[in-house]
């Protein structure tokens, strides 16, 4: 057992523990801090597998700005937990029954279905220097230019949906 | 070495978590985290597939991923206040009428 797989195997544990404490944490903002800590984890696995932009980009857009929009919702709602009351009772164990179910079918196909061939090496000094980022952006200035620019009409859509959304209704009812 | 077999099972594994929060859980909050927790499983295999295949392309969609959870989230979270503002609760059982 190799270094970088006793790593993977920790790691993995923290994603995992972190996701299902988001997912039974009865207090929102506990939800919303295990799912801070997940983000973080998967920003190192981004740098174990040689993206060190994406895993910035995860810490600052992610763990940054979204989660505290988040936390911001979460307080200024005080939505911290709702009252206990099931309508479905049977809702819940069937959705967990199908859960196992998904991730046992997901894993199968895609391991003897898709059949992904392929060792993740650890990344070399390569990654680290400044050619690394300059050969993302020549893709991305190059190859993915026109969904960039969508993107950034995508932004500016949603800014002004927001806006639009909470603002006053300045109608008279 | 890791095999990339063990980064699809993580992934997997926490989609259907993502997957079983928006089933489970009534907080619409919660639910949308549980969507982003979705997002971001995606994320770590397209991650997985860009550095096992020595491209940028996994890695670009990732960062459009990212942009467009970001909007996503600010238009989900405008909608949650609004909710709120109407109903006094942002519990997804209680958002059982149209007329706002």
């Amino acid at each position: 057992m190799t270094l970088e797989l006793i790593l993977f195997l920790v790691l993995a544990l923290i994603a995992v523990a972190t996701a299902m404490g988001m997912l039974i944490s009865r207090n929102a903002v506990y939800s919303a801090l295990f799912l801070v800590l997940n983000f973080v984890t998967v920003a190192v696995f981004y740098l174990l597998l040689g993206a060190p932009f994406i895993a910035m980009s995860q810490v600052t857009v992610y763990a940054g700005a979204i989660m505290v929009l988040f936390l911001f919702v979460i307080m200024l709602l005080g939505a911290e937990s709702l009252p206990k009351a099931e309508v479905l009772p049977w809702q819940k164990p069937l959705a967990i029954f199908l859960a196992v179910l998904l991730t046992v079918e997901a894993s199968y196909v895609l391991i003897t279905r898709a059949r992904p061939v392929g060792e993740i090496l650890p990344p070399g000094d390569a990654v680290n220097t400044m050619d690394n980022l300059r050969q993302l952006g020549m893709t991305l200035f190059n190859e993915y230019l026109l969904p960039f620019e969508v993107t950034s009409i995508l932004l500016l859509v949603a800014m002004v949906g927001a806006i639009v959304l909470i603002r006053k209704d300045r109608r008279v009812r | 070495m890791v095999p990339i077999n063990y980064y699809i099972i993580l992934s997997a594994i926490l989609f259907t978590i993502g997957a079983l929060g928006v089933l489970i859980r009534r907080n619409a909050l919660i639910i949308f985290m549980s969507v982003e927790l979705m997002l971001n499983a995606a994320n770590l295999a397209m991650v997985a597939f860009s550095s096992v295949l020595k491209s940028f392309s996994g890695q670009i969609f990732v960062f459009f991923v990212i942009a467009v959870a970001a909007a996503e989230v600010a238009v989900g979270l405008a909608l949650i206040v609004e909710i709120f503002k109407s109903k006094r609760s942002i519990d997804v059982d209680q958002m059982n009428s149209m007329k706002g």
